[in-house]
């Protein structure tokens, strides 16, 4: 028989080997579906894995697109990981990134069609401003009335999506769209686009402002008197507090950090890769990025590999979809697989799998 | 001597052969791919491009290769997959939403000699990007007919996707056919801003039957308005969108407008195929197939049926057009003065809405 043993103390081998464990069973089940959809499931994984990095035809292309695709996941599981550490759960990141974008696009309409220098690093406050207001919504209600934020923070994406919807409509409206919502298109208007900034590599801010953001937190967490607190208030609050951390302070803090850090994302997406506000601006960064965030182990460097392996299977699962005729539904299938997979092997971490039947303690 | 002579006509020869071939030169195999903004069950919209697809593998078999992607959103992403088409061999891409008008340009741009074909769009920036569109209003003037003889409330309604040119045109065409009628007809617009999301369709099918509404048309590519109308033991009707949506026949469906991408798909792919394929700006009708009426169900009484069924024959023939004056606009002034006819040109830049449309075009 097969029994769980409790780890005195985390496996340290297993932390790092369940991702990659993770990552095959995925894999592997996924395949089985593919393979009960009637295609080759080895030349389906092969679509999805490999051809985006190395197909002759694509990867010149598709490679930097890993790039663009990751950015704006990266950035916000970053922001997201540090409050998952301090037990402070911020599920709004998706309401913060649509309040970036929407702070930093309507500083840059609002100068259209000026030409200063200023606009974009304006819009890049702005875009962090945003994502910080949206994000001390809960974090304040919380910490003076004691309600729950990941209810609070998850409702405030539904009033941001409305708020979405309505500047498309209404004030931010392309005044020469022919009727259609959505905003005038930022990467017409050099001023406050975010370009590529070398041809043919994908880099443009938000890739840079994520990378930088890695090294940050890892700095943060590794170096820091506040990233102690950060790890002491998740692994033992008690303790933490007797050791000086202010709860209070710590929510507002990991909050807003993680607001701001949405709310650059999704200025940096609006004026780049997206290039407009539209009603269907967001497609769920904020929402994928806690499954990044949990798949890099709440980790900078891990939430860095995460991020771009998440992208993998997207812009992976495009091809598939085209070149194999896959449908769009087996590959979010896919994708939820490797999330469950990577909870249930966790399971590794904690406990050890024993075989025979324990002795009864006396 | 000689020799020269035979190498240089030779040489002549083979450069006609090839300059010839570069203007006409047909393909043997032709890669056709299409991008859809829903999943290819729909049953509205992205289904029935769908159907053309199949129908073009059909008339063409080996010679043709079809790929396509569902779901695919009108923004960053799209630009993404039309790269990855373009870069996968595709010789044609077929994108089929308005919202891929900006997207499918600046490929087309990246990809000369690849050809692209935008639907229900005005952008031909690139000598390689086609438009294509069907006269939907025609259609919508035959429903507009039915709803005015068939409400008992006087208040009909319609769902509109989005409020651009195109849905606002059917959205008159509807109006004034239901009016001429039935002058007591009121006509109750809900914009639904989405072209493909039944949860939002039936609310807004479920707000126009609270307000007394009896004939609901819809611009939105699910049967969502279709099965709220099936809820109110038939004092509801409504129109099968996109496709015929028969499987709501006899009602609430009584009748559905179909879209048939299929003539035009084949004749465009074979055009590739046997070298003939120029840029067009292409907007068929009922005439030629590519808006077509489906059938009108016993529950429309036998004399509005033979109305509608004549109005259908008469824009085949030719012999009458939808938009014809007197009309005017919303705020009473002369659109188009007795017995003139809307220009093309007008009709795809309509933001207004006709007399007697109460209500504004959002803003």
């Amino acid at each position: 028989m097969l029994r769980l043993e409790k780890r005195p103390s985390p496996s340290r081998f297993w932390q790092g080997a369940t991702p990659v464990l993770a990552v095959v069973l995925t894999m592997i089940a996924g395949g089985l579906m593919f393979a009960a959809l009637g295609k080759n499931p080895v030349e389906a994984i092969r679509t999805i894995f490999w051809d985006p990095l190395f197909h002759p035809q694509f990867a010149s292309y598709s490679r930097p697109q890993l790039l663009v695709k990751a950015g704006p996941l990266i950035l916000i599981a970053i922001g997201l990981s540090l409050g998952f550490r301090a037990g402070i759960w911020n599920i709004g990141a998706e309401g913060q990134y649509i309040m970036g974008a929407l702070f930093g696009a309507g500083v840059g309409l609002a100068f259209y069609p000026a030409d200063h220098w200023f606009i974009f690093p304006l819009m890049v406050i702005a875009g962090a401003l945003g994502g910080w207001i949206w994000a001390m919504i809960p974090a304040i209600l919380k910490t003076k009335f004691n309600t729950n934020e990941i209810l609070v923070s998850l409702l405030m994406v539904y009033i941001a999506q409305n708020f979405l919807s309505s500047m498309s409509l209404g004030l931010l409206r392309n005044p020469q769209g022919g009727g259609f919502p959505g905003s005038r298109n930022l990467s017409q208007y050099p001023a406050a686009s975010n370009p590529e900034l070398f041809a043919g590599t994908g880099m443009h801010w938000g890739v840079i402002a994520a990378l930088m953001a890695v090294i940050a937190a890892y700095i943060l967490l590794q170096r820091h008197i506040l990233g102690f607190h950060i790890k002491l208030a998740g692994q033992a609050p008690r303790a933490a507090r007797y050791a000086g951390v202010n709860p209070t302070g710590l929510v507002l803090l990991c909050m807003g950090i993680s607001g701001a850090l949405a709310g650059l994302a999704g200025l940096f997406e609006v004026a780049g890769p997206a290039g407009q506000i539209s009603i269907g601006f967001n497609v769920g960064y904020g929402f994928t990025a806690i499954i990044v965030a949990f798949l890099g182990r709440l980790n900078p460097i891990g939430i860095l590999l995460a991020g771009l392996l998440m992208a993998l299977t997207y812009i992976g699962g495009e091809l598939a979809q085209f070149m194999l005729g896959l449908p769009a539904a087996a590959i979010q299938a896919f994708q939820g697989m490797l999330l469950f997979f990577l909870l249930a092997v966790d399971l590794l971490s904690n406990y050890r799998i024993r075989l025979g039947y324990k002795k009864e303690a006396i | 001597m000689k020799r020269t002579t035979l190498l240089a006509t030779a040489a002549l020869g083979l450069g006609m052969a090839f300059g010839g071939a570069a203007s006409a030169q047909g393909m043997d195999k032709v890669k056709a791919c299409f991008v859809y903004v829903g999943p290819i069950g729909d049953l509205g919209w992205t289904y029935q491009h769908h159907q053309g697809a199949l129908e073009v593998v059909e008339t063409y078999g080996d010679k043709v290769e079809i790929a396509f992607q569902e779901n695919v959103p009108e923004g960053a992403d799209a630009e993404r997959v039309l790269t990855q088409m373009a870069l996968s061999g595709c010789n044609i891409i077929f994108t089929t939403s308005f919202g891929y008008m900006d997207p499918t340009n600046t490929v087309a741009a990246k990809f000369p000699d690849i050809k692209f074909e935008h639907s229900t769009g005005y952008k031909r920036e690139h000598p390689n990007v086609s438009t294509y569109n069907a006269r939907f209003y025609e259609g919508r003037a035959i429903q507009g007919h039915i709803a005015g003889k068939m409400t008992k409330t006087n208040k009909i309604g319609y769902i509109g996707s989005f409020p651009i040119p195109e849905v606002v045109m059917g959205i008159n065409s509807y109006y004034l056919h239901a009016k001429k009628v039935n002058p007591d007809v009121q006509l109750s617009v809900v914009w639904a801003f989405t072209w493909f999301d039944p949860a939002k369709e039936a609310d807004a099918a479920k707000a126009l039957i609270d307000q007394g509404v009896d004939v609901i048309a819809a611009h939105t590519d699910s049967t969502a308005p279709l099965a709220e109308a099936a809820k109110t033991n038939g004092a509801v009707i409504g129109f099968g969108q996109a496709s015929d949506m028969a499987d709501f026949k006899p009602s609430p469906r009584v009748s559905s407008i179909i879209d048939n991408w299929a003539p035009y798909y084949v004749k465009r792919v074979g055009q590739l195929l046997d070298g003939t394929y120029e840029q067009v700006d292409s907007w068929a009708g009922i005439p030629e197939g590519e808006v077509e009426i489906g059938e009108i169900t016993d529950a429309v009484p036998a004399e509005v049926k033979a109305e509608a069924e004549a109005m259908r024959d008469a824009i085949e023939a030719g012999t009458y057009h939808p938009f014809t004056g007197p009309i005017n606009k919303q705020d009473g002034s002369v659109w188009l003065a007795d017995g003139d006819v809307a220009s093309d040109g007008d009709l795809l830049g309509m933001t207004f809405f006709i007399e007697g449309i109460t209500g504004d075009i959002p803003q």
